[in-house]
């Protein structure tokens, strides 16, 4: 694995250029906002990896949780199943439809229901034990790196082309804000903690995060319906050619993530294993580290 | 455990208690007989804190298991009685007060079990003053009648004599002696083993986070065979 | 069931008793709040007639300094002779602590809004446009909302570096969308401009949601070392 890193970063830096590239030159000028809105092509990448970044960070805290007691883990799988499955039926029932903002498609929910149950047994499966940990670590930190280009670009876009830097009342933004700030804290938690179960209580900030982003969500989208609000973003279809330039950034972007979390994980089971060495020292010189086996393994 | 789930012991199973880089237990195994009374005694940062913590489920082993007749010490919490050098105890309300809300934490309702607890460890149930304003001795034995309280099978006391007058230090080692002559399981951390001499039914010496040396008498070298098991 | 509102009961009993025999932090706490409510009035004049609009704001956000002091207090007696140790050790659940305190430091929070609110009202000149039955829920339900979670993180802070300042770290953030609606609510009752039915219902989501968290993750806070 170590030989395909150097690798996979040069392929990632060509894919990167072309991303740019396209970004830049290929795309087409947008009628409105002339060549400002490439910026687009940085923000909403930013935004789409961050958030499955820290949606990858509540399922691993989700399980770190569940997994301390054998009962919970159980009841939690068949819960993630149920999930899944009442979710994709739930999609294809008119009542349901109904309630859907327009232009949603009902696959394009049932697909993200499923990703949950799909989520959860694969990071599951990848991740035993206190790898889990670690990837909530990663993805935490990587996400917030992602957040912070979200939430720096949002307003260098918004100024130019809406005269604001900051619209108070913007769902996505503002969400986008919070979801920031709640893991920011729980970096602050995990670096500040000296409890040897800081990581469940981080788990457990992660599941508050979690349960608050959709309160946050619909209490501005009522906030705004009484208060006047400054037109953003347009409304309509996208290009397809700017589609097209969106996605391949994006899947530059994930790249990229991917090698920074990678590297970022490794970093932290290595340093984990430093801790657990010097942790089995003798202090009197005698070899008590035959007797005791470091819990994780190296193979990533 | 290959062998049946034996309620009359209290084991140890190699375990391993890390806090970061520094491991405070490393790899102890053992295995204690009910109703004898244990010391464990050794140097500062031999881990002796941390076992006995370990032993009441307050400090989570980072490896290996402890059962306490069979269960995990959670599970056990009822038979444990605990008590370290803070008091655990409420400065501002009087002993009786204390002892009155402990008493609801494990259901036990009334005042004569707290009264009775105050009055083996040698103090006055109706003393008013707050808890706060007494002796160190005192609030020791104060302290004591608080994990005396529910009649715990298994007693589990961190340097319970330090900075105690002499008095109420022999005071409290006779009633942990009529304790341990009635069955109970005592397990005391303590720096003067000497108090201990002629009490205690095994010495247990730890060092640098392991159990080195367990000896029937406070003299080491004496050893009578290989410890108890 | 029973047993567990008992000692609920309990230990809020001698949570108030303990505080009423120190007066530690009640005293203090007083004449903090009144010290707040003044610095408010001099940065907001509160001659202009916007202030009925910006006044929800101005409260909400003193009641939330208060709150955050006070449940800086929250454990500060078990950690004193680490009598935390000793409920650990206890069979007594986890959550029969975490509610007594949480329901002690909403009395407390709820004294402290109490000396304030008039204050608010005297320096602004407050009448309430809206119907003002409204705001009473408004003010049970944001305050526990802040309560309940700040009582789970003053807990989770116990064992930080720096527990003060951690525990408005991770509460705010979390509070953001309660903080929302306890504002948007007030303003809308004291304006009489919109109902605060929606942002009742808000609230009333979000301590039901929070309560469920505190309460299943409470046990989990408590154990750690």
């Amino acid at each position: 694995m170590k030989r395909l890193f150097p690798i996979l970063s040069i392929l990632t830096a060509i894919f990167l250029a072309y991303a740019l590239y396209q970004a830049l030159v290929v795309a087409p000028t947008d009628a409105l906002q002339g060549d400002v809105y490439r910026i687009i092509y940085y923000h909403v990448p930013s935004a789409w990896t961050a958030f499955l970044l820290f949606f990858i960070n509540f399922i691993a805290s989700v399980e770190y949780l569940v997994n301390a007691k054998p009962s919970s883990r159980t009841a939690a799988k068949w819960i993630v199943i149920a999930i899944g499955v009442v979710g994709v039926i739930a999609t294809f029932l008119p009542q349901v439809q109904a309630l859907l903002p327009t232009g949603m498609r009902p696959s394009a929910v049932a697909t993200t229901v499923l990703a949950i149950p799909a989520f959860y047994f694969l990071v599951g499966w990848l991740f035993p034990g206190e790898k889990l940990d670690v990837l909530a670590v990663t993805s935490a930190e990587v996400g917030v790196v992602f957040c912070t280009i979200v939430l720096v670009t949002g307003p260098i876009w918004a100024r130019p082309v809406w005269g604001i830097w900051w619209a108070p009342g913007d769902i996505r933004l503002t969400s986008t804000l919070v979801l920031w700030l709640i893991y920011v804290s729980y970096l602050a938690l995990r670096r500040f903690s000296s409890s040897a179960q800081t990581q469940m209580m981080a788990a457990a900030l992660a599941v508050f995060g979690a349960l608050d982003v959709p309160l946050v969500y619909f209490s501005i989208w009522f906030f705004r319906t009484q208060h006047p609000q400054p037109v953003i973003g347009g409304g309509g279809s996208m290009d397809p050619r700017m589609l097209h330039t969106l996605l391949i950034s994006w899947m530059a972007f994930l790249c990229f993530a991917f090698l920074v979390a990678w590297s970022r994980f490794r970093l932290e089971l290595l340093q984990r294993e430093v801790e657990q060495a010097h942790a089995m020292e003798s202090l009197a010189g005698a070899g008590a580290s035959a007797k005791a086996s470091l819990p994780l393994n190296r193979s990533a | 455990m290959t062998q049946a789930a034996s309620s009359s012991i209290i084991t140890v199973e190699n375990v391993i208690k890390q806090f970061g880089r520094f491991a405070a237990l490393r790899g102890v195994s053992a295995e204690f007989d009910a109703g004898r009374f244990h010391a464990i005694l050794g140097d500062n940062g031999a881990g002796k804190t941390t076992l006995l913590r370990a032993l009441a489920g307050l400090a989570h082993p980072t490896q290996g298991s402890i059962s306490i007749f069979g269960k995990s010490p959670q599970a056990a919490c009822r038979d444990l009685g605990y008590m370290a050098h803070p008091s655990l105890l409420y400065d501002e309300m009087s002993g009786m007060e204390n002892l009155r809300y402990f008493a609801q934490l494990y259901g036990i309702t009334g005042d004569e079990r707290c009264a009775q607890a105050i009055r083996a460890v040698g103090l006055d149930p109706q003393l008013t003053r707050g808890v706060g304003q007494y002796s160190q001795g005192m609030r020791q034995r104060m302290s004591l009648a608080r994990a005396i309280l529910h009649d715990p099978k298994v007693l589990l006391l961190d340097e319970p004599f330090s900075n105690v007058d002499v008095h109420s230090a022999r005071e409290m080692v006779g009633l942990l002696k009529g304790m341990r002559d009635v069955g109970k399981t005592i397990f005391v951390v303590t720096h003067q083993a000497l108090l201990l001499d002629g009490v205690a039914d095994e010495f247990v010496w730890m060092q640098a986070g392991q159990i080195v040396d367990r000896t029937a008498t406070v003299m080491r070298g004496a050893t009578t065979g290989e410890g108890v098991q | 069931m029973n047993s567990l509102w008992a000692l609920t009961l309990a230990t809020l009993v001698k949570d108030i008793r303990l505080e009423w025999r120190s007066k530690d932090a009640l005293n203090s706490m007083l004449f903090f709040s009144l010290l707040v409510v003044v610095i408010f009035v001099f940065s907001f004049d509160p001659l202009a007639e916007e202030s009925r609009h910006i006044v929800g704001g101005l409260v909400w956000v003193a009641f939330l300094f208060a709150a955050v002091v006070a449940l800086n207090q929250t454990w500060a007696r078990e950690l004193r002779n680490q009598v935390l140790d000793a409920y650990r050790v206890s069979p007594a659940p986890a959550n029969a602590l975490f509610m007594a305190k949480a329901l002690g430091n909403f009395l407390f929070v709820s004294v402290l809004e109490a000396l304030m609110t008039p204050l608010f009202v005297i320096f602004y000149n407050l009448h309430v446009l809206g119907p003002a039955w409204q705001l009473i829920p408004l003010a049970l339900l944001g305050t526990w909302a802040l309560v309940v979670n700040g009582t789970f993180f003053a807990a989770m802070s116990l064992r930080t570096r720096n527990r003060e300042i951690m525990l408005p770290l991770l509460l705010f953030p979390v509070s953001i969308p309660a903080v929302l609606g306890m504002v948007a609510g007030t303003t809308a009752v004291l304006t009489g401009e919109n109902s605060a039915h929606f942002y009742i219902v808000l609230l009333l989501t979000y301590d039901v949601v929070f309560t469920t968290a505190c309460l299943g993750l409470f046990g989990t806070i408590l154990q750690a070392e």
